[in-house]
């Protein structure tokens, strides 16, 4: 029994699904922002695995440049957070209501 | 054979750590799922030939990425508990319908061949070799963007840390943002 694309892009899809709920149903910035990683995980387990499928390098590639992006808007994030930190001393998205009219 | 119960152990971990991740109270534990699912994605990559990536996944997720994180979680507190009142009240149910609607249409569109084309074209082993000749081919001016967009992102951390009223301190996240450079 081998192990084809097709398991690491349900593995992918279902680790997707379960970063998706943590984006909707928590409310702390920093577990949220945890979330996200996992969803761009699981995209990047799918390009890899549709990459070797095709026999190409372009899907590791694509993770590559997916990976730089992520760290780039990690880095922002939690600068972002910890401003917001600073000034609110909360880290509860529900808390941030200013923009409400 | 090996492939079958590595895919079995770490995939069963990588849900684990999700898990773990999306649940738990303290945001500690969750950084510590975290770390499991990207362990175990890493590990992924390896079996299906993409060393390197799996490198840099270790090194700049599961160290630069993490540290950041642990950094950031025990700069904000991590006594202070949330409350896990809901004041929304359609909230969790909607979430968790779509999701499961969302799912179910991602693994029923998942049987059918969406990878398309010629297989097992010239071999894809992700050897530094080969992907570094790749991005630095096809993928060169992608590869130089990236570079723009890392300064843009230190300098932008460094400006968020800087200018704040009235007091000008900040290192933080100026020290944040060169560690993510190195990678």
């Amino acid at each position: 029994m081998t192990v084809t694309a097709g398991w690491y892009l349900a593995l992918a899809a279902v680790l997707f699904v379960v970063g998706a709920s943590g984006l909707l149903l928590r409310r702390n910035a920093l577990v949220m922002f945890m979330s996200v990683e996992i969803m761009l995980n699981a995209a990047n387990l799918s390009f890899v695995a549709a990459g070797r499928q095709l026999g190409v390098l372009d899907g590791q590639a694509a993770v590559f440049f997916v990976m730089v992006v992520a760290a780039a808007e990690v880095v922002v994030g939690l600068a972002i957070i910890v401003t917001v930190f600073r000034r609110r001393a909360t880290a509860s998205v529900d808390d941030l209501a200013g923009l409400k009219g | 054979m090996v492939e079958l119960v590595l895919f079995i152990i770490f995939g069963l971990a990588a849900l684990f750590g999700a898990v773990t991740t999306v649940w738990a109270r303290n945001p500690v534990y969750s950084a510590l799922g975290l770390m499991l699912t990207l362990f175990s994605v890493a590990v992924f990559y390896v079996s299906n030939g993409a060393q390197f990536v799996a490198a840099v996944q270790v090194i700049v997720y599961a160290g630069a990425v993490m540290t950041l994180f642990l950094f950031v979680i025990m700069l904000v507190g991590v006594d202070r508990a949330e409350d896990r009142r809901e004041n929304l009240p359609v909230q969790r149910p909607l979430a968790l319908g779509l999701l499961v609607l969302f799912g179910a249409g991602v693994l029923v569109a998942g049987r059918f061949a969406w990878v398309t084309g010629a297989e097992g074209g010239r071999g894809a082993e992700g050897t530094v070799e080969a992907l570094g000749s790749e991005l630095f081919r096809r993928w060169v001016l992608p590869f130089e963007l990236t570079a723009l967009l890392l300064i843009i992102a230190a300098a932008g951390t460094v400006a968020l840390g800087l200018f704040r009223r009235g007091e000008a301190e900040g290192g933080d996240e100026g020290e944040a943002g060169e560690g993510e450079e190195a990678p």
